[in-house]
């Protein structure tokens, strides 16, 4: 089953495209890295397949298929929003009242287990927790709706290394004790290294990459050889980022499909395993994204005429 | 053998099974520099545990849900090191229960491996005597370990497990 599937999936807000021509496909038990600068369509995109948001262009269906808004998908997915929104004035039993009136199937028992494992008092009001705390409430408050898939934008932004690895661990153990799929959208690039197993890449409204982390970690080196031969390196593989210096080059490239460690790397160069964080930093500084090999060949070409 | 379920509770009396506590001997940590990936960083460290004899056939390792909660890990990274050492046939998940050691790689025991130390000790020693630094000794014994692996390999033609020499350094 797919958690997320998305078609063509378009949002204009006025003249301009906050995401535009999106299509993926997100399947589930994965905890997703949703990864892009501000403004690159994260929250649109996350607004949709919760159902805040109508597309403009394009579909987004979610689990296995359902439209995103449909009552059915509503039970399934839990969102907690940027900053962890809770009411202020209420106190924490108060909000899970609240929570449990409001949605047709929440465990009670749940929320309150947890709160007290967390040490979280029912009577302080939330204006009164820590930013920790808070975002626990929160995604204690969603969690104890049982869904199948939780959407967390921005969950760690606000949080102390302490906090956030507890968040963490709250955010896994459902997966692991629930078969929860998660998507998260997140900063904390190097935090992300341990806990995604999928990624989607967003950058200026577009996508940029999707895929299992495994997958992508397997397909891209980084290419190190003389920089003088850098362009005929460059045109067996697309290349991502290029580094290059008088005499050596970095080349960080998508290898496709093809086994980068089997031969086909030139004579005089090394292949070096990528980390997440390279990867996505990247994709995320190159003009326009990803190009095709001839594209490259003729961008690095130019620098070389100018050297001679 | 008696295996408790659920959440090991911290402090619980062992069900029969005397002076081990209920759960896993080993516990997991992660060295973030070492540019490892983290399913293989578990992997690792079970055969590693296995080889120096802290792990036994029957032993458990920790629940994916203990890891997860202890080392803030995606449980899919834990679940496909459990199925690697599966595929090994090092472990075999028994449902409900758990992860249980079913093979060993130490064809060498704890007090074997003291005697096995001693000569190594020995050597270091005598090493440390002729001028030797660390940089320079981990060199030696690894390029030394290196031709015999190899002389071993070629005469034999085994592709082995790596680990199933039964001649030992001694």
């Amino acid at each position: 089953m797919n958690v997320i599937e998305t078609s063509d999936l378009g949002k204009r807000y006025g003249h301009t495209w906050a995401l535009r021509e999106c299509t993926l496909t997100v399947p589930a038990g994965y905890l997703t890295a949703l990864v892009g600068p501000n403004g690159a369509g994260k929250t649109t995109l996350m607004n949709m397949c919760v159902g805040l948001a109508v597309p403009t262009a394009g579909t987004a269906g979610v689990l296995g298929g359902q439209p995103a808004g449909s009552p059915a998908a509503l039970d399934g997915i839990a969102f907690v929003a940027q900053d962890a929104p809770v009411y202020p004035n209420l106190s924490a039993g108060d909000m899970v009242h609240l929570t449990r009136n409001l949605n047709r199937s929440f465990d009670r028992s749940y929320a309150r287990a947890r709160l007290a494992e967390l040490g979280i008092p029912l009577k302080k009001k939330a204006a009164k927790l820590s930013g920790g705390q808070r975002a626990q409430l929160a995604l204690t408050l969603a969690l104890a709706r049982r869904p199948q898939l939780l959407i967390l934008d921005e969950p760690l932004a606000m949080l102390d290394p302490l906090a956030r690895q507890d968040f963490m661990a709250t955010v896994m153990t459902a997966m692991a004790d629930d078969g929860v799929s998660v998507l998260l959208s997140s900063h904390a690039l190097a935090e992300l290294e341990r806990v995604a197993d999928y990624l989607i890449l967003l950058s200026r409204g577009q996508l940029q990459v999707a895929g299992e982390v495994d997958d992508l970690l397997a397909s891209h080196r980084v290419l190190t050889g003389p920089a003088a031969e850098s362009d005929a390196c460059a045109g067996h593989f697309r290349v991502i980022q290029a580094r290059r210096a008088a005499a050596q080059a970095h080349l960080l490239v998508s290898t496709g499909g093809t086994d980068p460690d089997s031969g086909l790397v030139p004579p005089g160069w090394e292949a070096h395993p990528v980390s997440l964080e390279e990867l996505v930093m990247a994709y995320l500084r190159a003009p326009g994204g990803a190009e095709p090999p001839d594209h490259s060949l003729t961008r690095y070409n130019e620098p070389r005429e100018v050297a001679r | 053998m008696t295996i408790d379920k659920g959440v090991s509770p911290p402090g619980a009396g062992g069900p029969g099974a005397g002076a081990q506590s209920p759960g896993s001997p080993i516990e997991f940590r992660l060295d973030p520099a070492s540019g490892v990936p983290t399913y293989l960083q578990l992997v690792q460290q079970v055969e590693h545990a296995l080889r120096l004899g802290y792990l036994k056939p029957g032993d458990q390792l920790p629940k994916v849900r203990d890891v997860v909660a202890s080392l803030t890990i995606n449980p899919n990274t834990v679940l496909k090191a459990y199925r690697e050492l599966e595929t090994k046939g090092l472990t075999a998940g028994r449902p409900g229960q758990g992860t249980f050691i079913e093979a060993t790689l130490s064809q060498v025991a704890l007090p074997e491996l003291a005697v096995l130390r001693r000569p190594l000790l020995a050597w270091l020693a005598s090493a440390d005597a002729a001028g030797l630094d660390e940089d320079g000794i981990v060199a030696l014994f690894t390029s030394v370990l290196r031709d015999f692996l190899n002389r071993r390999s070629s005469s034999a033609g085994r592709s082995g497990t790596a680990n199933g020499d039964k001649e030992g350094v001694a």
